[in-house]
């Protein structure tokens, strides 16, 4: 067998003696491995970025829901029926170690109503505890205090969103009066803008009200009780697990339920909501990606397709390179490392080709792309496997010619 | 010893129940140094004798002893090797790669003969000043007449100094002022004690030879030696080396 250098030269001579066909040929090679990358860039891009969201969200985060309810043989779901009292998010946040803070945030989705323009967006009643758990800064103006929660103040804190759509862009909402259900509130603030939430939704198109004041004028219901989750931050990461095991005690000794009974409520953690997520995007991916290796196996096809073409348009050559002595062997690697070269030529067409599609995809559409290198190597990888196994079959029917026959062929 | 000998050479073609022999019991001596014309009708076995003389084909049975070693049975690899080494081929047809260079076209025995490219380009040229073709190394075969064509065919046969030359039908694609160059080219290269074999139906071309084997039915009927005209006796331009 003649050097691997050597063969390589001999196999790039022939590729570029027929560059149309080489191109045509490596395509196949290119669009597949392109598609992996591209596809995997973009699935891992949504992924991290879902786990920076649901971060963003507040870190070391619990969510406390009402519990499941069970009247007369019927179950109602999570928060179906509401058990957690005022006073229960106030002994969370006073009486546990593990607990810095804790607020309710009822919602609904209701109408905003300013002087010049009218808005569809969802108002929110909380604590000034919220903010601090979300670690959501005010941008323009001030929060909402304790003495709004206590005197059921008409002010508002708005999201960027709405001050966008309800006062435009030229004038401070600060000061200006919105219209919900037929109440004026102030704006005292307007927060800094938060972008995409963990499912897609605009964290800034709100309106966060004192939570007295939603109750009294907004939302009705029983007032000893809170309607929707309670948001709840833990001291630290560590502290995640003990906070949620001491929220349970609490709630169990203060809603008096025996041993026997199950819980009125139930807490998840923001690391189990990013890790379902995370995992429904990582089935996406892979569906994604094991379709775009299928497009490599049929670019690996047309490899195949094309060597078989050239070793029989080549005969005659192969006749003579024989005839002056080169053995099936060194025919066998001429014809292979020619698929394997133009495999790995468009494997590597391929992966810049796919991180190009992958960034001009994500900027059009305010993705976020994260190439993973191990998936480009197992891309080239795979593209020259793919070179080789299917180079094989064409390169042993060249190395298995019979010279004179080879030499007669025209 | 010579350095050809074939003994009770039979090459035998199957093609369904019928066999045909090309060759029948062929017992040929050629000795190193020699200039052998096989002439014959079509049909008569010669180019059955070239193939198997040149080893790309094997007898059915008999021996046939090259530079004294039985290559009868050796496998396709052994036989690529003895083709490198021992054998300079030219054919009718040129048989040059196309769209590459007279040069690399030359070099090509060298590649599988595992020369360093450095050498093999030196070689290479050389091969091609001792035909007459130094100045045309970077021509492609299509820029290049029939017969400058059939020179880089000589020139890559001579270029891993190999003692035996085999000619199949070497002017067979052109004019007869061309062909006598050639022949000629070939009569010089004998003088520097390379062994040629060559395949001709044409009389004045077999007179170049000193030795002409006659065959019909796949067997030699006639071996005659003869005197070299007077245009192959000079050692003429080009050709010495």
């Amino acid at each position: 067998m003649i050097s691997p250098t050597e063969t390589l030269w001999l196999a790039l001579r022939a590729l570029r003696r027929n560059t149309l066909r080489s191109g045509l040929t490596a395509l196949g090679i290119i669009i597949g491995v392109a598609a992996v990358i591209c596809m995997v860039s973009i699935g891992e891009g949504a992924k991290s970025r879902i786990r920076t969201q649901i971060e963003a969200t507040g870190t070391n985060v619990v969510l406390l829901f009402s519990g499941s309810s069970s009247s007369g043989g019927m179950r109602g779901g999570m928060g179906s029926q509401p058990t957690i009292t005022w006073e229960d998010v106030r002994a969370i946040q006073a009486e546990l170690p593990a607990v810095r803070a804790a607020a309710p945030l009822s919602r609904t989705s209701t109408q905003a109503i300013s002087e010049t323009s009218t808005w569809t967006t969802t108002v929110y009643g909380t604590t000034p505890e919220y903010f601090t758990i979300r670690n959501w800064a005010i941008e323009r103006g001030s929060g909402l205090t304790a003495s709004d929660q206590a005197g059921a103040a008409k002010n508002a804190v708005i999201g960027w969103t709405v001050a966008d759509k309800l006062f435009g862009s030229g004038v401070d909402p600060v000061g200006q009066v919105i219209r919900i259900r037929n109440a004026p509130y102030n704006v005292v603030g307007v927060l800094a803008k938060k972008g995409q939430g963990g499912m897609g939704e605009d964290q800034d198109d709100a309106i966060f009200v004192p939570v007295s004041a939603f109750q009294a004028r907004i939302q009705g219901g029983l007032s000893q009780f809170v309607r929707g989750p309670v948001y709840v931050s833990a001291v630290s990461t560590e502290a995640i697990e003990p906070a949620r095991a001491q929220i349970a005690s609490l709630l169990r000794e203060r809603h008096r339920l025996g041993p026997d009974q199950e819980d009125d409520f139930s807490t998840v953690s923001m690391a189990e909501m990013t890790g379902t997520l995370t995992s429904a995007t990582q089935t996406l991916t892979t569906l994604l990606a094991s379709i775009a290796f299928v497009s490599l196996l049929v670019g690996g096809i047309g490899v195949m397709n094309i060597m078989l073409v050239s070793v029989t348009e080549r005969t005659h050559e192969i006749g003579i390179r024989m005839a002056v002595g080169a053995q099936p062997g060194d025919i066998l690697a001429q014809f292979l490392i020619e698929a394997l070269t133009l495999a790995a030529i468009g494997g590597a067409i391929g992966v810049l080709l796919g991180i190009g599609v992958g960034q001009l995809l994500a900027s059009r559409f305010g993705w976020s792309l994260a190439v993973r290198t191990d998936i480009v190597a197992i891309a080239l990888l795979v593209s020259a496997g793919v070179g080789v196994l299917f180079g094989l079959y064409p390169a042993r029917k060249a190395s298995r010619l019979d010279p004179i026959e080879a030499l007669r062929y025209e | 010893m010579p350095l050809i000998e074939l003994e009770q050479v039979t090459r035998l073609y199957r093609s369904g129940d019928t066999e045909f022999a090309a060759l029948r019991a062929v017992d040929l001596a050629v000795e190193a140094g020699e200039f052998v014309a096989i002439t014959g009708s079509s049909g008569s076995g010669k180019s059955t004798m070239m193939n198997i003389l040149g080893c790309l084909d094997t007898p059915s049975s008999g021996h046939y002893r090259l530079d004294g070693r039985d290559v009868a049975r050796l496998s396709r690899v052994e036989l690529a090797a003895v083709r490198n080494r021992t054998i300079g081929f030219v054919f009718q047809s040129f048989n040059l790669l196309p769209r590459t260079s007279a040069a690399e076209n030359v070099e090509l025995p060298l590649i599988y003969a595992r020369v360093p490219p450095a050498e093999r380009r030196r070689r290479a040229l050389d091969a091609l000043e001792r035909v007459g073709l130094a100045q045309r190394s970077s021509h492609q075969p299509s820029q290049l007449s029939g017969g400058q064509q059939q020179r880089v065919a000589i020139a890559r046969a001579l270029v891993t100094r190999p003692p035996l030359i085999l000619a199949d039908e070497p002017t067979g694609n052109l004019d007869s002022a061309t062909s006598l160059d050639i022949m000629t080219l070939l009569a010089g290269l004998r003088a520097s004690g390379i062994t040629i074999v060559f395949v001709t139906h044409e009389p004045d071309i077999a007179a170049f030879a000193a030795r002409r084997l006659t065959m019909r039915d796949g067997v030699i009927v006639d071996d005659r030696r003869q005197a070299a005209p007077p245009a192959a006796a000079a050692t003429t331009h080009g050709a010495s080396a």
